[in-house]
């Protein structure tokens, strides 16, 4: 623990980018999600067909020349939906990662910084809300706000705070009482700047690394709320809505559930990848362990 | 052990009372009347009044709080909207549901888990090792639904080996033929979660000086993974399961939509979709309870593995 | 004159760091005779360890190799055993203890049990038998209250009784030869001094012959019959206990006997040892000691062969300058 909070910023990303082009795997998890990104951003120019036109005449065709990845029951293009549905997802973790990101840790520096009552209040629910199982927390809240892009952002980041409140604290507790802090509360600055300016970028790699690791659960959460019909409505195409349309017509066209299956698939394993990579540069001892 | 046992439970008192609290604070922040939400626009203000009392929403937030608490701490969750009968009613119908469905796929898991995350341990760096090391990130990266419809595509539909409802049957073999499925597909994240932990935790046990010794002692490789090595390895798995239940029953409620099977998801999306919302708080506390029953269990199990845990 | 229980002849110990192969124990030639306690001398480095864990094939089977040399014992050569066959010698025929009494037995069995193992390992006895054996040896090194302590675990003894557990264990099968590693190091002075009264008690008794590695001059003097002296993976100096305390020859030697206190010295005559012993991947081309050696010469940059001291074929040096001494006289 010592070892991590003396190691400063920059070094810390030297360490981060050495392990990363050490472990080959991590450059597949790279690759797939670069893939998977430039899919999203230029969704328009790559997707076939339009994936919101219906076209009667080609309903639940399978894959062909045609359709690629086959039509669903309105004889939408499944491959184009499938790269649109690449934004939703995108945007969805991403976003939410970031609320979840930037509120968390901010309450888990708060906690750390102020200590005492406080910290024990906050930190209690935190643990409380750590223990809860997240699908089951964000079924709820986006069962309660009802079903719309931003509750759905809101449920995720909600169900995300915890972790990033645990990972920001424990540094704080021990950076607060380090001579630079001090330092500079002698100079007089405010503990606003204190946090912001020394505090934060000391632990800014570890949380970012938690939130790649993060949204890897998001994009998931986001699918399983979507299958659920809590997620984004209908007719905009999400991983999560399509595999629930091939659900209901898995006898016949079993096209339709399986390739956003294997999108959301590759995507997750993209990002754990990448984030297991990126913990094992971060975390000192088990980054010794590789190297033996 | 007996006091132990006491300890730890009155111990668990106050993670209850905190969930509890957590769980009401929730509920209250939604945004919007529940009444309304409950009830539908069209509702007239007669019948919207008359669900707030009903509902205690007229009282101040402190004495429903109150209220709310000692309930929940005498059983009490409350009646369901829709159906009329007791939230408890309505969860101990369907329990043996999940609980069977949980215990099968715990079962499952450590089948799989504890023998790859070994032979993972003891094949280090080498192609076993690699390759649960990526079959286990698939499972941890599966949404248990998208495993579930795979598996049915597999099972069910292509192969027609098992059904694809699994709905309750009274014959045994196909009451098992039902569980089989949805109980693999929880059973193979769980898999993946056990093979990550026992990987690392035999790698240490193995580095460790009595693993040594018992080498100097003629101990047989096999003889040295299940004697020595596994039950000193058991107890960070223990920790994990623990940590992962919550996700295995978040996962089972995904895995009862898909395979159409009675239990506690059934129940949360059919309450979702009616916006019963007493039951609904409900079953979110039945959870809780849940979860800390799975989190004192969990403790104890340490002291059953590792005789250095004392009972004092 | 019987045959040596144990004759090790040119045995390379190695280790790979960063790719390559580099020796922990170079051109180790020595011989254990029957009931005979030899010491392994050296400080922290030096391959003590790596030779007893060389004998009984204990190195870790990924990054360690025997490169060279022969390990004889019971007509059978060690370092080409098969994994299979070692695994049937060790604790039966060679048993070893460690340094550590504290991590080195397991947690989660009873010492009866962790004792009892052995037995049914490698003599097939039940559960009961061995069991019972299993108390017998407990009483054997004098554990008090034997039969109540026997479902006992680990952590519910202190350490001289965990050790005297390890050495219940290693005596089981009644092995011909113990390899003992440092085996009181770790423990109280008094308590240290019980433990090696009851090794050296056992060893009359079970007729078996030591190897005792230490760091520990003073353990020596009580333990051992015979005294190898080791510096950076091979031995410079090895002779009776008698004349490594009265003529330590090897410059090493005399400097390792400098800084050992003593009952009939004043402790302000101590004289710390400087510098460290080298490290595997760095080893001098010449005499290994001549960097921290107070008699260096030029020839020292010659690696020196192990000779005999004139006249006395049972005391050899590797020490270019002091062979060069004796001839002169």
């Amino acid at each position: 623990m010592a070892d991590t909070t003396t190691l400063s910023a920059p070094r810390r990303s030297n360490a981060i980018l050495a392990t990363l082009r050490q472990n080959k795997l991590s450059w597949v998890g790279l690759a797939l999600l670069a893939a998977i990104v430039f899919m999203a951003v230029f969704a328009p120019l790559l997707a076939p067909h339009d994936p919101l036109q219906q076209n009667i005449i080609h309903r639940l065709e399978p894959p062909s020349a045609e359709f690629l990845l086959g039509t669903d029951s309105f004889g939408r293009d499944v491959l184009s939906r499938l790269i649109y549905g690449a934004r939703i997802s995108l945007m969805v973790g991403f976003v939410a990662v970031a609320i979840a990101m930037f509120v968390g840790s901010t309450i888990g520096i708060l906690a750390g910084y102020i200590g005492g009552l406080f910290d024990q209040i906050v930190m209690g629910i935190v643990d409380v809300m750590l223990a809860f199982p997240t699908l089951l927390l964000g079924l709820m809240i986006a069962a309660m706000l009802g079903a719309n892009l931003e509750n759905l952002i809101i449920a995720i980041a909600f169900t995300e705070m915890a972790p990033f409140a645990r990972v920001a604290r424990a540094p704080t507790i021990g950076l607060k009482e380090r001579d630079f802090v001090e330092a500079g509360r002698a100079l007089g600055f405010g503990p606003l700047r204190i946090m912001g300016v020394h505090i934060l970028p000391n632990m800014a790699s570890d949380v970012v690394v938690m939130g790649s690791l993060w949204m890897a659960s998001a994009i998931r959460m986001e699918a399983s709320l979507s299958f659920i019909g809590l997620g984004v409505q209908p007719p905009t195409p999400t991983w999560g809505g399509m595999i629930r349309e091939g659900f209901e017509n898995i006898l016949t066209a079993w096209w339709l559930a399986i390739f956003p299956s294997l999108a959301i698939l590759v995507t997750v394993l993209a990002l754990n990848i990448l984030g297991d990579a990126l913990r094992d540069a971060i975390d000192p001892k088990l980054r010794s362990e590789n190297a033996a | 052990m007996i006091r132990h046992v006491i300890k730890r439970l009155l111990l668990a008192v106050p993670t209850l009372l905190a969930m509890l609290t957590v769980i009401f604070v929730l509920v209250r922040l939604v945004p919007g009347d529940p009444a309304i939400a409950m009830l539908g626009d069209q509702a007239t203000e007669a019948s919207l009044q008359a669900m707030r009392s009903q509902l205690g929403l007229n009282e101040p937030i402190h004495v429903q709080y109150v209220d709310f608490l000692a309930r929940a701490l005498s059983g009490d969750f409350g009646r369901s909207m829709t159906s009329g009968r007791t939230v408890l009613e309505e969860v101990l119908q369907v329990l043996p549901y999940t609980l069977e469905l949980t215990a099968a796929a715990l079962f499952i898991g450590a089948l799989l888990g504890l023998p790859l995350g070994t032979w993972a341990a003891l094949r280090r760096n080498a192609w076993p090792d690699y390759a649960s090391r990526i079959i286990s990130l698939t499972g941890l990266s599966l949404p248990g639904f998208v495993s579930a419809i795979l598996l049915l595509l597999v099972f069910a539909v292509h192969l027609r080996w098992l059904p694809v409802m699994s709905a309750a049957a009274s014959d045994p073999v196909d009451h098992l033929r039902n569980l089989a499925l949805p109980a693999l597909n929880l059973g193979i994240i769980m898999a993946a979660y056990i093979t990550r932990v026992t990987r690392s935790s035999m790698l240490n046990v193995l580095g460790e000086d009595y693993i040594r010794t018992a080498r100097a002692k003629g101990v047989s490789q096999t003889r040295l993974v299940l004697r020595h090595a596994l039950r000193n390895a058991l107890v960070p798995v223990v920790t994990v399961v623990g940590l992962y239940f919550g996700t295995l029953i978040g996962n089972s409620v995904l895995t009862e939509i898909v395979f159409t099977r009675p239990g506690l998801g059934k129940l949360i999306l059919g309450a979702l979709t009616s916006r019963d919302y007493t039951l609904l708080q409900g079953l979110m506390v039945v959870f809780a309870a849940f979860i800390i029953t799975v989190n004192t269990l969990t403790d104890l199990a340490y002291g059953l593995i590792d005789p250095r845990v004392t009972y004092d | 004159m019987t045959d040596p229980v144990l004759d090790v002849r040119g045995l390379q110990s190695e280790f790979r760091i960063a790719g390559r192969w580099y020796p922990a124990v170079r051109d180790f030639t020595l011989a254990v005779e029957a009931n005979e306690t030899v010491a392994l001398v050296g400080e922290s480095g030096s391959g003590k360890s790596a030779t007893a864990l060389s004998i009984l094939r204990l190195l870790p089977a990924v990054g360690a190799r025997i490169a060279k040399g022969s390990v004889m014992f019971a007509g059978q050569d060690l370092a080409r055993l098969s994994e299979a066959e070692m695994i049937r010698l060790r604790g039966e025929a060679i048993a070893m203890i460690f340094q550590e009494p504290m991590t080195s037995l397991n947690p989660t069995m009873t010492v009866g049990a962790q004792i009892a193992e052995v037995i049914e390992i490698h003599r097939g006895s039940t559960r009961r038998s061995a069991m019972a054996e299993a108390l017998r040896l407990l009483e054997e090194v004098r554990i008090p209250a034997a039969r109540q302590r026997l479902n006992d675990y680990p952590h519910q003894f202190s350490g001289g009784m965990r050790q005297r557990v390890m050495i219940a264990m290693a005596l089981a099968c009644r092995p011909k030869l113990l390899l003992a590693d440092e085996p009181t190091t770790a423990l109280d002075v008094t308590i240290q001094g019980q433990v090696l009264a009851l090794l050296n008690e056992l060893k009359q008794s079970y007729g078996m012959s030591i190897l005792f590695i230490t760091h520990n001059l003073g353990v020596v003097a009580q333990m051992a019959d015979r005294v190898a002296v080791m510096y950076a993976g091979e031995i410079v100096e090895f002779a009776s206990v008698n004349k490594i305390f009265e003529q330590p020859s090897h410059p090493y030697t005399e400097v390792l006997l400098k800084a050992m206190p003593r009952v009939d010295r004043d402790s302000a005559g101590l004289e710390p040892i400087t510098g460290q012993v080298p490290g595997i991947t760095a080893l001098p081309v010449g005499c290994a000691f001549a960097p921290r050696c107070p008699l260096r010469q030029p020839d020292c940059d010659r690696h020196p062969a192990l000779a005999p001291l004139a006249a006395e074929a049972d005391h050899v040096v590797r020490c270019v300058v002091r062979a060069g001494q004796e001839a002169a006289v």
